[in-house]
């Protein structure tokens, strides 16, 4: 995943060249014949499988599965610590991209550079971090292992760049004179953020929600050292997956994956209206 | 009435933009603040706008002390070079922004954008975005945006700096029609002195800080106070000891009582415009002298490259001694 699939710009520009009458010539329609290819055994083809698994043992599994109230508790703990940690990114994030790139202060390199660690770390190495931080042998007396709030406490340390890397661009982009302007015709400082600025900030907030929401309910490395996947408490449904998978039952592991596949293509869709409706309030 | 500043002075770190500014902007005139980049009209027309503070001096509009008066209460219309266009909102919203910001009733902002999208000829771009629109016209409707608030002042930073020539000269003409009509005290900065001459009634000229001289167009091209500003204002060219301009230059072929002689060595035609350069022989006139002047007046005087001519001031030519 890079940072380019962040911008929205770059989103919106592919939709409206999608809308346009096809103008494939030879060498684009090559093009386009290895990119659908790639794109389908890494992805169309494995996904396909897992629907086509979980299908396979008919509503029965997906009822039985859903039915384990074990189950059904993991995944409404993960939807509901993924949908917490966005609500909390969305914040943050564009109060850190903000910083970031509005205000001069020693050390911004630094923390420019620091704010990817999250991302680029292996995911076990930040449980590793976290679990000697807040752990049963904290240095700092705060332990939260084996409670709700340790999964909280991971996603949110694995999903803290997302927000800030995909506002930071488009904040560049806004001149401050557009802010001079509203505030010459009278617009307050809240006025001009609620009316001007975050309304320019809408798509790109989005979608870093979008990543941070579905990397927050596929996080796997970084909680399971420090929660300790209690059942009813702070089992994640990746571990519930991997846990039926051990006892093997594919397909009760595929109606779970396939429940999370919807729930992250449900996330994409309403956040993608959101940023539309808001966008175009004005 | 009208702008009164005051002993204003702004430095950044250790640049120093505006030195002591005195200065009184009349009452619903055209006041141009010309100058080189960078010679601190710009930040002048902030502090006046409120988006920069001075740091020492007051500003007076309309007879009221708004030094320390917020930009949001100065109650200014302020266009920028780049338009500063809420690119969100339809035009018609941008023009509608500070008046629905002041909660008129709806039926009254909806009059009154309509009212200002005709002036301003962007009636059928009302649900435009600013993107589909060209830089002139993005710069009408920054324009309408200003005037909606129905302003004290209006002030333009380089209203027309971004804009190509064709369409420059046109918004120039155009904003000076408007301004007969809508009777505003509008300030803008240029550093393009035809822009200056063309449009203002009274023009400020302002370098390094400084306010050089104030004047009508008329009287800063033929009384400039100062060598910045005679050669700013125009072409500039020294005849003997004296600065003058290249078209107030008498050029003979017969010899006659003159400053300098010498052949043409220089031929340069633009249009209905000939620049010659005539090298001095005197040796103690080195740099060549530039004359402008007509086509035809170069055929009745029988002109060409290489004539040996003899140069004078032209009767009632301004000019300053060298420095």
């Amino acid at each position: 995943m890079t940072i380019e699939q962040l911008d929205p710009a770059a989103t919106v520009r592919t939709r409206r060249r999608g809308r346009a009458r096809s103008t494939l010539d030879r060498p684009a329609a090559i093009g386009l014949g290895i990119g659908v290819t790639w794109f389908s055994i890494l992805v169309l083809i494995p996904l396909a499988l897992i629907v086509f698994q979980a299908a396979g043992g008919g509503w029965g599994v997906f009822a039985e599965t859903l039915g384990s109230s074990q189950t059904a508790a993991a995944i409404w703990l993960t939807v509901r610590q993924a949908l917490l940690v966005t609500a909390l990114n969305v914040v943050m994030g564009t109060l850190i991209a903000w910083v970031l790139v509005r205000d001069e202060f020693p050390g911004k390199r630094a923390l420019e550079i620091i704010i990817d660690i999250p991302f680029a770390l292996p995911t076990i190495v930040a449980g590793l971090v976290l679990l000697s931080l807040y752990g049963p042998a904290s240095p700092l007396g705060i332990d939260v292992s084996n409670t709700s709030h340790s999964v909280f406490l991971a996603l949110l340390f694995v999903t803290l760049p997302f927000v800030v890397r995909a506002v930071q661009p488009v904040l560049m982009e806004l001149e401050p004179e557009v802010e001079e302007a509203a505030a010459s015709l009278g617009a307050s400082t809240f006025t001009t953020w609620r009316r001007v600025i975050l309304p320019s900030l809408t798509p790109a907030i989005a979608a870093g929600a979008t990543l941070s929401f579905a990397r927050g309910i596929s996080e796997y490395g970084s909680l399971v050292l420090l929660s300790g996947n209690l059942p009813f408490e702070s089992e994640v449904a990746s571990v519930r997956i991997f846990t039926y998978i051990e006892n093997d039952n594919p397909a009760a592991a595929s109606a779970v994956a396939v429940i999370l596949l919807a729930v992250a293509l449900a996330a994409i869709i309403t956040l993608n209206l959101i940023s539309r409706r808001v966008a175009r309030r004005d | 009435m009208g702008i009164e500043i005051s002993g204003v002075n702004k430095n950044f770190g250790d640049f120093v933009a505006l030195r002591d500014i005195d200065l009184t902007i009349p009452s619903g005139g055209l006041t141009a603040l010309l100058g080189p980049s960078g010679g601190g009209k710009s930040t002048l027309l902030r502090i006046i706008a409120g988006l920069e503070t001075s740091d020492s001096g007051t500003i007076e509009i309309e007879g009221q002390d708004t030094t320390r008066v917020p930009a949001q209460r100065r109650n200014v219309g302020f266009v920028f070079q780049h338009y500063a266009a809420f690119k969100h909102m339809s035009v018609a919203k941008n023009v509608a922004f500070g008046l629905e910001i002041r909660k008129r009733p709806k039926a009254e902002i909806k009059r009154r954008v309509d009212e200002l999208l005709e002036l301003v000829h962007l009636e059928q771009f009302a649900h435009r975005l600013p993107a589909q629109l060209s830089g002139g016209q993005r710069q009408r409707m920054a324009l309408a945006r200003a005037l909606a608030i129905e302003p004290s002042v209006l002030l333009l930073d380089e209203p027309f700096g971004a804009l190509d020539a064709k369409v420059r000269k046109e918004l120039r003409d155009w904003l000076r029609r408007l301004h007969d009509e809508v009777h505003v005290t509008t300030v803008f900065v240029t550093h393009d002195q035809e822009e200056a001459l063309e449009v203002a009634d009274s023009i400020v000229v302002i370098n390094d800080g400084r306010i050089e001289q104030i004047g009508t167009p008329d009287d800063l091209y033929d009384k400039p106070a100062s060598e910045f500003v005679l050669s700013f204002l125009g072409p500039v060219t020294t005849l003997g000891d004296k600065l003058i301009r290249p078209h107030d230059i008498e050029i003979s072929r017969l010899e006659q009582a003159a400053v300098v002689d010498g052949p043409i060595t220089r031929w340069t035609r633009i249009g209905f415009e000939i620049r010659l350069e005539v090298t001095p022989t005197d040796p103690r006139y080195t740099e060549p002298v530039q004359v402008t002047v007509t086509r035809s007046e170069a055929t009745a005087l029988d002109l060409h490259q290489g004539d040996h001519v003899w140069l004078r001031p032209s009767v009632g030519a301004q000019s300053l001694p060298t420095p």
